[in-house]
C-alpha cells in the first residue's frame, strides 16, 4: 500500500530535481499525446526542444528566444518579490499595457523630432505608467483593506479598454487611413528599441531583464528589504514583531512589480511590436505568473524558467508549421509542464512509503 | 554591426536556397489568427488552403500555423515559414500588415499575400473581399423580416471594413423598411464566443429580433436560437448547422479561387504584386442559401439585389446618401469610390450611435 509521509524537512534534493523530472514527464506524456495525434513523438519533441537551439535555422531562433523570454523574465522577477511576501499582483498584464501606452505616448508626442533623450524619457514614462497602475490596488489595499488579487485582475480589463480606445483615438496613426493602431515606432529612430547588435535579439528589454535578475538576487540575499519580504511570507506574525511595516511592504512590492511590468510593455511596444494596437497584449503578464512559480520564485530559477517557456512557445510554433500539430496540442503540452511541476512538488514535502497493511 | 547583419541575411538566403533545392514542390504557407475550427473567418481560409491542395495534388505542399497573435509572434511565424522554404505565404488578418512587410523585406524571393490590409511591396500583394455587397442582401432580408423594427448589430472593431458593413446593411434595410432602427454593440474582438453571446443577449433584450454579426463565432446564433423568434446570418462561413432558424442566410468568404489562382501564378512564374478587391460578381463573396424561414417575396427581393450587384448594374453605395451629421456625401446616382470605401470612418445618415474613438 502506498502512503504519503510528511517529511520533517522539505527535501532539498527534490526541490532541485522536480523541475527536471517535470520536464522529462512532460516529454514522455506529451510524446504520447503527439503519437496519438499521428505524429512521430521523438520528432515532435526534438522539434520543440532541439530545433530552436541547435537546428538548421537556430541563427534566427536563438535571438527570438531572447525576444520572447525577456518580457516574461522581467515581469516574473517583479511578481516574485510580492509572491514571496504573500502579496498577489495578478494584474501584471494591465500594468504591462499601461506602461506600453504611457511610454509610447511620450515617444509619439515628440514625433518627428530626433533626439537622444527621447528613448530614456519613454523608459521612465513606461516604468511610471506601470507603477501608477499597480498603485491603485496597493493604495486600496493599504487604505481600505481591499483584496489586491481581485482589484489588480479587474484592472487588466480596464487597461485593455484603454488600449482599444488609444489605438482607435488619441494615439491612432494620422496617416493610417482610419485603421486602428499608432505610428510604427520601428520607423522612428529616436523611439525605436532596436537590437543593440543587429539580428542578435538583444534589445534593451533583454538587458533590463538581466539587470532585474541580478538586482532581485542581491535584494533577496543581501538587503534588509529582501529579508523582510522573505520573513513576511514565511512568518507574518514574526515579521510584525521584527518591525516590518506591512503597508510599506505592500506599496513597495506592488510598485516594483508594476514598474517592471510597465518597462516590459514599453520595451515591447517600442521594439518587437513596434506599435500600439488593439491586440497589443498577448498574455505575457499572465504567463509570467507561471514563469515565477516554475522558477521557484528564485531570480536564477525565473531566468531559466523564462527561457524554457520561450523555448516551448517557439518550438511549438515550429512543430505546428512543420509537423502540422494543432495549436491546442501545443497548449496542452505547455499545461502539462506546469501540472507536472506542481504535482511533483508534493515530493518536496512528502515522501512515498511502501507499507504493508497493518493488522488490526 | 554591418557584418553580422550581412552574415545573417546571407545565411537566410542560403537557408532559403537549400530549402528551395530540397524540394520541387511549391510550398504555400498560411498564417491564421484564430483556430481552424472557429467555424468562421479562419475556417474559410483553411477551406481555401484545402482547395489549393486538392487542385494541385502533390505539386504543392501547404503548411499553416493557427492562433497566431498579431505583432512579433506573427513575424516569427512568417520568418519560420520563409526559412523552411515557403514560396508563397498568405497572412490572413489585418494586424499582420507591418509584420508581413518586415518579413517580406528580408525574403525578396518569397511572395506574400496579406488579407484586408493596404500596404504593398514588390513581393507583397493585398487582397480582400467586398463583404459589404453581401451586407446589402442581408440588410434587405433583415429590414423586411423584422417585426420590432429593431435590428441588432455586433461590431468587432470600429475599422473601415466593419463600418462599411454596418452602413451597407442599414442603407438596404431602410430602403425596404423606413421605420427600421439599428442598435450596435462593439465587442472589440474578432473571436470570443462568451463576449459575442453576451452582446447578442443584450441586443435581444433591447428588442432586436434580427442579429447581424461581424464576429466569427457561432455564439450569437446559439443565443438567438435560445431566445426564439430572432433571426441571424452566418458570418464569414455558412454556419448552416443553425439553419433554417435562426440562421436564415449567410455571407460566405470564398477564398479558394483566389488562392488557387495565386498559387498557379507562383508556379508559372507570373506572380506580380496586386491589390485585389472582389465581390459577389467574381465569387469571392457568396450568399449562403436563403432558408425556408424566409417568405417567398422577401427571398425574391433579396435575390434581385444580389443579382443586380453581381452583374454590376447596382452599387450598394449609390446616392443620394448623406453622412450621419447630415452633410452631403453622394449626390443622386453617384457611386462611392473605392478610396472612400477603403478608409470609411463615418456612419450614413439615420444610424444612431457613435463610432468609438
Amino acid at each position: 500500500m502506498i502512503r504519503l509521509e510528511k517529511r520533517p524537512q522539505p527535501s532539498q534534493r527534490w526541490s532541485m530535481a522536480t523541475p527536471l523530472v517535470a520536464v522529462l514527464a512532460t516529454m514522455l506524456f506529451g510524446g504520447l499525446l503527439f503519437g496519438v495525434l499521428g505524429t512521430n513523438p521523438l520528432l515532435a519533441i526534438e522539434t520543440i526542444f532541439w530545433e530552436p537551439l541547435f537546428g538548421e535555422f537556430s541563427f534566427y531562433y536563438r535571438p527570438q528566444l531572447l525576444v520572447k523570454g525577456a518580457p516574461l523574465v522581467l515581469i516574473a522577477i517583479g511578481l516574485s518579490l510580492g509572491f514571496r511576501a504573500g502579496i498577489w499582483n495578478i494584474g501584471a498584464e494591465g500594468q504591462y499595457i499601461i506602461g506600453a501606452l504611457t511610454g509610447a505616448a511620450v515617444g509619439l508626442a515628440f514625433y518627428p523630432v530626433e533626439a537622444w533623450y527621447i528613448f530614456p524619457l519613454m523608459v521612465i514614462a513606461g516604468a511610471l505608467g506601470g507603477w501608477a497602475w499597480a498603485m491603485i490596488p496597493a493604495f486600496l489595499k493599504v487604505r481600505f483593506g481591499t483584496n489586491e488579487i481581485l482589484v489588480s485582475l479587474m484592472l487588466v480589463y480596464v487597461a485593455e479598454q484603454f488600449l482599444a480606445s488609444m489605438s482607435l483615438g488619441l494615439l491612432k496613426n494620422p496617416e493610417g487611413f482610419g485603421f486602428p493602431g499608432s505610428r510604427n515606432l520601428q520607423q522612428y529612430e529616436s523611439a525605436h528599441n532596436a537590437d543593440l547588435i543587429a539580428n542578435s535579439g538583444m534589445h534593451w528589454g533583454v538587458v533590463a531583464a538581466l539587470i532585474a535578475v541580478i538586482f532581485a538576487y542581491v535584494l533577496l540575499n543581501r538587503h534588509m528589504l529582501g529579508f523582510q519580504i522573505r520573513l513576511t511570507g514565511e512568518a507574518p506574525r514574526a515579521a510584525r514583531f521584527a518591525g516590518v511595516r506591512p503597508a510599506r511592504l505592500i506599496l513597495l512590492c506592488l510598485g516594483i512589480s508594476g514598474a517592471l511590468a510597465g518597462l516590459a510593455g514599453l520595451f515591447e511596444v517600442s521594439g518587437p511590436a513596434g506599435q500600439v494596437s488593439i491586440d497589443f497584449n498577448v498574455g505575457y503578464g499572465f504567463t509570467a505568473i507561471i514563469v515565477a512559480f516554475l522558477g521557484r520564485l528564485h531570480p536564477v530559477g525565473i531566468l531559466l524558467a523564462g527561457g524554457l517557456m520561450a523555448l516551448t512557445y517557439i518550438g511549438g510554433e515550429i512543430a505546428q508549421g512543420q509537423l502540422g500539430l494543432p495549436a491546442a496540442a501545443i497548449q496542452v503540452f505547455q499545461g502539462m509542464l506546469l501540472f507536472f511541476l506542481l504535482a511533483l512538488d508534493l515530493l518536496t514535502n512528502y515522501r512515498v512509503a511502501w507499507r504493508k497493511p497493518e493488522v488490526a | 554591426m554591418k557584418l553580422t547583419s550581412l552574415l545573417a541575411s546571407a545565411a537566410m538566403v542560403l537557408g532559403l536556397a537549400t530549402g528551395a533545392v530540397a524540394q520541387d514542390k511549391t510550398k504555400v504557407g498560411f498564417v491564421y489568427v484564430g483556430p481552424v475550427g472557429d467555424g468562421g473567418w479562419t475556417y474559410e481560409h483553411n477551406q481555401g488552403r484545402l482547395a489549393v491542395e486538392a487542385e494541385f495534388g502533390d505539386k504543392v505542399e501547404t503548411v499553416y500555423v493557427e492562433n497566431v497573435a498579431e505583432g512579433p509572434d506573427s513575424e516569427r511565424v512568417m520568418t519560420q515559414m520563409a526559412l523552411n522554404g515557403a514560396d508563397l505565404i498568405f497572412t490572413t488578418s489585418f494586424g499582420y500588415m507591418d509584420p508581413t512587410i518586415n518579413v517580406a523585406k528580408k525574403f525578396p524571393n518569397v511572395k506574400f499575400e496579406h488579407a484586408t490590409g493596404y500596404k504593398t511591396a514588390p513581393n507583397v500583394s493585398v487582397y480582400s473581399a467586398r463583404f459589404y455587397e453581401g451586407r446589402a442582401v442581408q440588410g434587405t432580408i433583415a429590414g423586411m423580416m423584422t417585426k420590432s423594427n429593431v435590428i441588432g448589430y455586433i461590431g468587432s472593431y470600429p475599422i473601415p471594413e466593419v463600418i462599411r458593413g454596418i452602413n451597407s446593411a442599414y442603407i438596404h434595410a431602410k430602403k425596404v423598411n423606413p421605420d427600421v432602427q439599428f442598435k450596435i454593440v462593439w465587442a472589440f474582438t474578432w473571436f470570443d464566443p462568451a463576449k459575442e453571446a453576451d452582446a447578442a443577449k443584450v441586443l435581444i433584450e433591447q428588442g432586436a429580433d434580427v442579429i447581424l454579426q461581424h464576429t466569427d463565432s457561432t455564439a450569437p446564433q446559439a443565443a438567438a436560437k435560445n431566445a426564439g423568434n430572432v433571426i441571424t446570418f452566418g458570418q464569414a462561413s455558412d454556419m448552416g448547422e443553425y439553419a433554417p432558424m435562426p440562421r436564415v442566410s449567410s455571407i460566405i468568404d470564398n477564398w479558394a479561387p483566389y488562392y488557387i489562382e495565386r498559387t498557379r501564378a507562383v508556379m508559372d512564374g507570373t506572380w506580380e504584386t496586386s491589390n485585389r478587391w472582389d465581390g459577389i460578381g467574381k465569387g469571392m463573396v457568396k450568399i449562403g442559401e436563403i432558408s425556408s424561414a424566409v417568405p417567398e417575396d422577401v427571398k425574391a427581393k433579396a435575390l434581385e439585389v444580389k443579382e443586380a450587384i453581381a452583374s454590376g448594374a447596382y452599387h450598394p453605395f449609390t446616392g443620394p446618401l448623406n453622412k450621419q451629421d447630415g452633410s452631403a456625401w453622394l449626390a443622386e446616382g453617384d457611386v462611392a469610390d473605392d478610396g472612400t470605401l477603403a478608409g470609411m470612418n463615418f456612419f450614413v445618415e439615420g444610424i444612431d450611435g457613435e463610432i468609438p474613438q
